[in-house]
């Protein structure tokens, strides 16, 4: 039989102790296999160890094949076996992998790691000294044992988790530990490494989540209430906050113009990724940088922290050539064009950038030059000569998008300089037959060029140091911490940071004065030049690691410029540079399970959620609650009606409506008196933890998650008036009205939390809250860790009206056929091969737009009604060109050019 | 279905007499048995196994080394993957795996009628009552085998019979 086992995988430890144990080691070939490797063909995500027996068969699971070996040996299993292997895998397993991901992957300790499992330690610990035995199952080892043992020791074997207290655990933990099959079992997996034998293991590992393997999906796991029981404190401190009122406020610290550091306080400098000037974002995009990235901005502002957030268009480059090309404009006007597409799109979605700027300006050249001298003369930089091809007519070296030929694996006569649109095979610029400049037709010459490279080799060793220090105690996501590993692990290579371009901030060094730098070289200077056209004090943001945290927020593709690259770039030039401190990478948001294109116009792209007549909080409260957090999710309309119609509507917005229409219908805009019964005493404190737990979420940039607190609050908030029946009971006798009257109190106090805690994911929404409440402006600037009574007795509100209005199906139906992912007759558009638009004078204005979007609509939906009837077919062509034509003037009014070609990819 | 509910089912099945008393423990509602000599049992799987000692067929937890180890192996999965939290996504991940799984198989086991059979019916069909046809079609391996294990006599009791095409309506779904 064959065991195939993944180094590190905790599951190792209980198998091999199992095998020695029952004398089966000899009859094993063990195979090692890598940590993804689906050794099992039936199951979709991998498991390992698995072993393989001799008549094909396979055993998955770590207790099945530890059962297996034992008999084998002819021992039969018994009840209290059953029920300690059943246990394991239902409590201790889930319990255990969070601890074990606490500490080995995030590298957390103490509370963090003994908490999760504590209840199961407790468990083992007491059933051992009720039945005075030795072990488990009785007075000598059995399965249970080796299994539990196994389990537990990357744990146990630190004895800071295996607390004096629980004695009879101890002993049983040692007393296994010393046996020959489990030493045996230790030295081969973890290798003398201690903890760390696990670390690569499960950093490729899902997080696991408490208290149960968590789903996956845009479906999150309704929480019903807490499991969580109160303690009698916990209530009194809620109860005594909350009668604080407004006192229990922090104050208001003023903000600054320009926001700058400040010695003592939290200084939170904030970036998101620098979109590409050339393109319109989509939702993807806009999820993974500024959105995320204005969440943790403005509740970082809740919070009072000294914050600065900026962004900006990255905007030299080859592409921005191509696109200026393309669109009979130069470089400069490109980027001026689609700057303020950028801006205009971030601005409707109401980011809150400190300040958006750009690449392009004097003081990028000034501070990338700086750090490029550094390097140079601190023997960072190496020269080497590239072949490549240049154009003499134009007297350019030509990207590779600039070169056109035959393609030398399939012949076809218009492969690009990269890759062959008809076979698909990636090509080098140089091995072209017959290569043309695209530009003047001229064939180019092969000629080398000198480049520059930055060395990272040499600077690997002050990047891991820095890397070792910086990962232990921050929030860096798991991918991102993948990602970085694994570029180290294949060991860094020297990387060309110079360009033969025109668009591009200049390289200041003899012999290369027809040179630019590389854009990802000197895009991330860009946060550093954009900060300075902020401020000229923006030195003591970018040079001054010991005040200020640096949050970054992108894409997972983005990483490795962030965390390798730019870091190498400042390390070596020895300037006391910020560097960050938690790299936030988001994973893939997907459109309708498929990929956003832009050639195919498949998607919803930052411009069009405009004229979808959804409101921006609507698109940001979705797309924040599909954040790809942890792994891809999907945009799906659907989807989105249903968050809108049930989570929106339906919980927290008939809840807050309908605390602030109590006060208004029934106590004539008064906040009425309250007096708590201990059941309103409780609820208070079931709140209080919830926003505990949005807090802790939130430090950890844990976005999506948080959102959820919100909801959960107001979904007791619809319980509390539910059970209570303030409608019924205003009615009633002089008792029933005062319940009425606190039940109404407490109920939009909860409203003026929320408006507070919603604040960072929809702020025009928050705001329309805090005006209908008429909160004091000192409450709506600052999130308190605890729940005070924002709106005593007495206090009037203003008018209340409702917050979100219903989506209906057939409004979602035709948006999604609009943006693609229905059929429609796109297979007949790309049949019809568009010839390409010509270039575009200018954004037509919205009305224009939408005029001709409905004319799209409209006349799709003759050619299919015509298809539908199978009209006659001259008559169907007739039509689809007329649409085909519609659509063409609806691409130029939106500033983009029709790509009609099939297969056509890139952004 | 709550798990005293399905052990009643099996007990039936099994030909045991009533008398067994289940009391159900923390949030998850985990079955604990009383039994009347010696300490309770918890856990649906150990439950039920301890269940099919008493009515002496021993040969459902499988009669070589090999096969005991399989059908314990998909109780775990039972009470691990089946009653775990399931997001839509896990649900069709599970049905996509044991589709694949049974392809070549009568049964859990291969070729003989186990307990793994019984518990893995009892955990799906919340699920697979809910199926359209078409995923039914989707999962031909695991509807075959449901539609055999839910007319073993005894075994559905009073359970809704989930009806199955033998007719494939959808050729373009592979």
């Amino acid at each position: 039989m064959q065991l195939f086992v993944s180094d590190g995988a905790p599951g190792n430890l209980p198998v091999l102790a199992a095998a020695g144990r029952a004398g089966a080691r000899g009859k094993l070939l063990i195979s090692t296999v890598g940590p993804e490797e689906r050794v099992v063909p039936f199951l979709t995500r991998p498991k390992l160890p698995v072993l393989k027996l001799d008549s094909d068969r396979y055993l998955f699971s770590t207790s099945a094949i530890c059962r297996y070996f034992f008999l084998l040996s002819g021992w039969e299993q018994d009840d209290l076996t059953n029920q300690w292997l059943e246990w394991e895998t239902t409590e201790l397993q889930p319990a255990l992998s969070v601890a074990l991901y606490n500490l080995v992957v995030q590298g957390k300790k103490g509370e963090d790691v003994l908490s999760p499992v504590r209840r199961a330690l407790i468990h083992i610990d007491h059933s051992l000294s009720r039945r005075s035995c030795p072990f488990l199952v009785g007075d000598s080892e059995s399965l249970a044992d080796i299994v539990l043992w196994g389990a537990l020791y990357p744990l146990l074997q630190d004895p800071t988790y295996l607390p004096d207290e629980l004695a009879a655990l101890q002993t049983w933990f040692r007393t296994l530990s010393v046996q020959e099959p489990c030493q045996q079992a230790v030295e081969s997996v973890l290798k003398k490494q201690g903890i760390l034998a696990f670390r690569s293991y499960l950093q490729k590992q899902p997080q696991p989540s408490v208290p149960l393997e968590r789903p996956v999906s845009n479906e999150p796991e309704e929480d019903e209430l807490p499991a969580h029981t109160l303690s009698e404190e916990e209530i009194v401190i809620a109860v005594t906050i909350w009668e604080q009122g407004l006192e229990a406020l922090p104050t208001l610290r003023p903000r600054q113009n320009p926001v700058l550091p400040v010695a003592g306080e939290r200084n939170v400098l904030i970036t998101s990724a620098l979109p590409y000037v050339n393109n319109v974002p989509h939702l993807g995009n806009i999820i993974g940088c500024v959105l995320s990235a204005d969440v943790f901005a403005r509740y970082s502002r809740l919070r009072q922290w000294n914050t600065l957030y900026l962004c900006g268009t990255d905007e030299y480059g080859t592409a921005t050539e191509t696109k200026a090309m393309e669109e009979g404009l130069t470089p400069q006007q490109i980027c001026d064009k689609y700057h303020t597409i950028h801006a205009s799109i971030y601005r409707w979605f109401n980011i809150s950038f400190d300040f958006f700027g750009r690449t392009t300006t004097p003081l990028q050249t000034k501070i990338t030059q700086d750090i490029f001298q550094r390097l140079l003369s601190r023997g960072f930089l190496l020269k080497d000569t590239v072949e490549q091809l240049r154009c003499e007519r134009c007297a350019r070296f030509l990207a590779d998008r600039f070169v056109e030929g035959i393609c030398p694996f399939c012949g076809y006569e218009e492969a690009r300089g990269d890759q062959c649109d008809k076979c698909g095979k990636l090509i080098n610029a140089i091995e072209l037959k017959k290569p043309q400049c695209k530009i003047c037709r001229e064939s180019p010459v092969v000629k080398s060029s000198q480049h520059l490279f930055l060395d990272l080799p040499k600077l690997e060793k002050r990047l891991e140091e820095w890397l070792g220090r910086t990962l232990a105690s921050s929030d860096w996501t798991p991918n991102a911490r993948f990602i970085t590993r694994s570029w180290l692990r294949d060991g860094l290579k020297p990387r060309c940071i110079t360009r033969d371009l025109k668009w591009g901030t200049p390289v200041p060094l003899e012999g290369f004065q027809d040179k630019v730098f590389y854009v990802w070289f000197d895009a991330t200077i860009g946060y550093l030049s954009i900060t300075a056209n902020y401020t000229d004090q923006w030195e003591r943001w970018w040079k001054n690691p010991d005040q200020v945290e640096l949050y970054q927020f992108m894409a997972k593709d983005n990483v490795p410029f962030h965390s390798v690259v730019f870091p190498c770039s400042a390390l070596g030039a020895e300037d006391n540079y910020t560097l960050v401190s938690h790299l936030i990478a988001t994973e893939y948001l997907n459109y309708e399970d498929g990929k956003f294109s832009k050639s195919r116009g498949v998607g919803v792209f930052g411009d069009m959620a405009q004229n979808t007549g959804i409101p921006s909080d609507i698109w940001r409260f979705y797309l924040l609650y599909v954040r790809p957090e942890g792994q891809d999710s999907s945009f799906s309309w659907t989807d989105l009606m249903l968050k809108n119609n049930s989570e929106l509507l339906n919980n927290l917005g008939n809840f807050i409506n309908r605390a602030g229409m109590f006060v208004c219908k029934f106590f004539g805009g008064c906040v009425p008196k309250m007096t708590l019964t201990p059941d309103d005493q409780r609820l208070l404190a079931h709140i209080t933890l919830e926003l505990h737990q949005y807090h802790q979420l939130l430090e950890k940039v844990r976005i999506r998650d948080a959102l959820r607190c919100i909801l959960t609050i107001s979904r007791h908030g619809n319980q509390y008036i539910q059970v209570n029946e303030p409608w019924k009971r205003i009615k009633g006798n002089e008792a029933d009205r005062l319940r009425a009257g606190t039940v109404t109190g407490v109920a939009v106090n909860m409203a003026a939390l929320l408006s507070i805690m919603l604040q960072p994911y929809m702020p025009t929404v928050s705001t329309t809250i805090q005006t209908q409440l008429q909160l004091p402006p000192a409450a709506c600037a600052v999130l308190p860790t605890n729940f005070p009574c924002f709106l005593p007795a007495g206090h009037q509100i203003g008018i209340v009206s409702p917050l979100f209005q219903k989506l209906e199906n057939d409004q979602i139906e035709s948006l999604k056929k609009r943006f693609g992912g229905g059929q429609l007759e796109d297979s007949l558009e790309l049949k019809a091969k568009v010839s390409k638009a010509e270039a575009p004078t200018e954004i037509a204005n919205p009305e224009q737009i939408k005029l001709l979007t409905d004319a799209v609509t409209k006349q799709g939906n003759i050619v299919r009604e015509l298809k539908a009837q199978k009209a006659d077919k001259a008559q169907v062509t007739a039509e689809v060109a007329k649409l085909l034509e519609l659509k063409q003037q609806l691409a130029l009014a939106e500033g983009k050019p029709l790509e009609a070609s099939k297969g056509k990819k890139k952004k | 279905m709550a798990a005293a509910e399905e052990l009643t089912l099996l007990e039936k099945l099994l030909g045991l007499r009533r008398g067994n008393k289940y009391s159900a423990q923390g949030d998850r509602q985990i079955p604990v048995l009383q039994t009347n000599n010696g300490p309770s049992l918890t856990g649906l799987a150990t439950i039920a196994a301890h269940l099919v000692k008493q009515a002496n067929k021993e040969h459902l937890l499988g009669s070589t080394a090999e096969e005991k180890a399989v059908v314990q192996q998909w109780l775990e999965y039972r009470v691990t993957r089946i009653d775990g939290h399931s997001s839509k996504e896990d649900i069709r991940t599970m049905l996509k795996d044991l589709n694949s799984y049974l392809e070549d198989k009568v049964y859990l086991t291969g070729n003989n009628f186990t307990l793994a059979d019984i518990l893995l019916y009892y955990g799906l069909h919340r699920f697979i009552v809910d199926l359209t046809f078409q995923e039914k079609e989707k999962y031909l391996n695991v509807s075959r085998w449901f539609s055999h294990i839910q007319h073993y006599p005894g075994i559905r009791q009073h359970l809704s019979n989930v009806v199955f095409i033998k007719n494939r309506l959808y050729t373009n779904t592979h």
